[in-house]
């Protein structure tokens, strides 16, 4: 169960806007990094996210480039999940493999601000705010193996191999 | 059932029956990062304890997207790079060698292929008939010690282009029509597959201008049959004998198929800030261009220049417009200078930064200032990829790159070279 605040962004939130490639030098220091995550989609981000706060975007979220600093920041800002109408491929199954959860639903009816409770084993997302629940896809099941692990370096080191087909 | 490329370059890999929607976990021919993906690749690879690669002939680390270095940090992420290269024996191409999608079409892809790279534009190498798809630095950590990874094989929507493309109209005004038809999202977790009249008869450059896009509509792979273009291809670089001939079958069963008419097509720009932004570059007349930006992994290669040197030849830019040209590898940039492209581009009043990445993801060499703007050949225009969020950049081919060059405008090629 994961519980916060909703910060609503639009469509084709990019790879860029999460952490641009002006920013390429701070790759390999995160924290500093982190301080600028999704900065050119609201510069007041990265300073009001709570831990447990939630990302909400529209349509195709996280379209672009494969870098995986941006599910990485996004999960080191505190953000418990993401949430969005659907989401680009890359990004997906980086955010997965980093152990973000990526919930797929109508986020049309979630306002910026909303109170969110999101209980992944019934799939639901309750907006405590507007007194709706809203149900997400359930997430593939290779991935979902990958994700309970906490992200693809801990399911290897357990597994040891790819136990998914 | 008949299969689609994405099926049955899969199916022989694993030696057995796939179909779309099945979950696989397949060996890869070539597993790679570059110098912004990889040190987060190599520290994974590290902290999990691994210590050797699956098959150091087949991994790679490519110093491409900040090369040459900008700064000490990312020095610093070249020598982890370059230290990781040594003690582990994989293949590193350093600074100067070029993009790595053109490098490892020039030298490693090869028909029927799986390859992985942490880069999304590694699309590009299904120009040769090779499933080939973008991941993350996780991803490719464990492909590199594994030697696999996993797919859902995916469902294929195939593109049919008939007829012949009009004078100054490219393999990149088709690919930007398809993405503005489809949309941004048109083919996410698909593979985009293309085949008709237009792409028999296209050239390599070519299909790889259109396959490193098919992830600009989301698509995991685009990918061609190979054939006698592809054979020749391999030839000119120096490995025939990795020809083989893989296409999809008379029956295979596709989610969707999409016909276009490559004679109806004209010279096409995608606006700001998303790619499937698309409309005619005559709609766009008296559009004021500060830069414009002629390279990259999906327009720096030959071809590209010897459009560009024709429009530009014995010509001067706008003297407000800017001309930046980075050809996409080292060998690009040796037979472009041979076939003096390079001289009538500084001639015309342009400058040539080296084989690299850097201006298209806005890394360095040629970010633009607030409120300008810039017509690309590259991939992107998202807000903030030329490394200025308060930027406007405008994608299109190298034609209407070199005609939007000389007036400062946004031009149509066809239009620029009647009035000259």
């Amino acid at each position: 169960m994961f519980k916060g605040n909703a910060f609503k962004f639009g469509d084709s939130i990019s790879t860029d806007l999460i952490v641009p490639g002006r920013l390429a030098h701070l790759r390999s220091n995160l924290p500093e990094l982190a301080k600028h995550v999704l900065e050119d989609a609201d510069p007041t981000f990265a300073s009001r996210v709570k831990a447990g706060d939630f990302v909400v975007g529209g349509d195709n979220f996280g379209l672009g480039s494969s870098r995986e600093h941006a599910p990485l920041v996004i999960k080191m800002a505190g953000v418990s999940a993401v949430l969005a109408k659907s989401v680009a491929r890359i990004f997906f199954r980086n955010a997965i493999n980093r152990g973000l959860p990526v919930l797929i639903c109508d986020t049309d009816k979630i306002n910026d601000g909303d109170e969110l409770e999101v209980d992944m084993s019934a799939g639901t997302v309750n907006d405590i705010t507007n007194g709706i629940v809203l149900t997400f896809k359930p997430i593939p099941e290779a991935m979902l193996a990958i994700l309970e692990e906490g992200g693809l370096i801990p399911y290897i080191q357990k597994h040891g191999d790819f136990k998914l087909d | 059932m008949g299969k689609t490329l994405a099926e049955k370059i899969l199916s022989q890999k694993l030696g057995r029956d796939v179909n779309a929607g099945d979950i696989v976990v397949s060996p890869v021919d070539l597993a790679f990062a570059q110098d912004t993906t990889g040190p987060l690749t190599v520290r994974e690879f590290q902290s999990s304890g691994f210590k050797t690669l699956a098959d150091k002939r087949r991994t790679m680390l490519f110093l491409d997207h900040a090369a040459p270095s900008p700064n000490a940090q990312l020095s610093a992420d070249h020598m982890l790079l370059r230290s990781f290269a040594r003690d582990t024996g994989c293949i590193i191409s350093d600074v100067g060698a070029g993009v790595c999608h053109q490098v490892v079409a020039e030298s490693m892809a090869r028909p029927g292929d799986v390859i992985v790279g942490a880069d999304s534009h590694t699309v590009t190498a299904g120009a040769l008939g090779t499933f080939a798809t973008g991941m993350g630095s996780s991803d490719i950590a464990v492909a590199f010690a594994l030697g696999k990874t996993w797919f859902r094989v995916p469902e294929t929507i195939r593109i049919e282009v008939k007829n012949k493309f009009s004078q100054f109209v490219t393999a990149k005004d088709l690919i930007l029509h398809i993405i503005g038809l489809i949309g941004a999202d048109g083919a996410t977790y698909k593979a985009l597959e293309f085949g008709g009249k237009a792409i028999e008869t296209m050239s390599m450059a070519g299909r790889l201008t259109i396959a490193n896009m098919a992830v600009e509509a989301g698509a995991k792979v685009g990918l061609f049959a190979s054939d006698m273009t592809t054979e020749k291809m391999l030839r000119e670089m120096g490995r025939p004998e990795q020809y083989r001939s893989i296409s999809p079958d008379k029956d295979a069963v596709y989610e969707k198929v999409i016909e276009i008419d490559a004679s109806a097509l004209e010279p096409t720009v995608s606006r700001p800030h998303t790619v499937d932004n698309i409309v005619l570059s005559n709609s766009l007349s008296g559009v004021r261009i500060h830069q414009v930006f002629l390279g990259t992994c999906t327009n720096g290669r030959l071809e590209d220049f010897a459009l560009a040197a024709s429009i530009l030849r014995n010509k001067k830019i706008h003297p407000d417009t800017r001309l930046i040209v980075a050809p996409s590898s080292k060998r690009v940039l040796l037979q472009a200078m041979d076939a003096g492209y390079m001289r009538i581009f500084v001639e015309a009043g342009g400058t040539i930064i080296p084989p690299g990445c850097g201006a298209c993801l806005g890394l360095h060499q040629g970010i633009l200032g607030d409120g300008e703007a810039c017509l690309s050949t590259a991939n992107r225009n998202f807000k903030g990829r030329m490394g200025n969020p308060n930027s406007f950049v405008y994608l299109a081919s190298p034609a209407t790159a070199a005609a939007t060059a000389l007036k400062g405008v946004v031009a149509d090629p066809r239009e620029v070279l009647q009035n000259v």
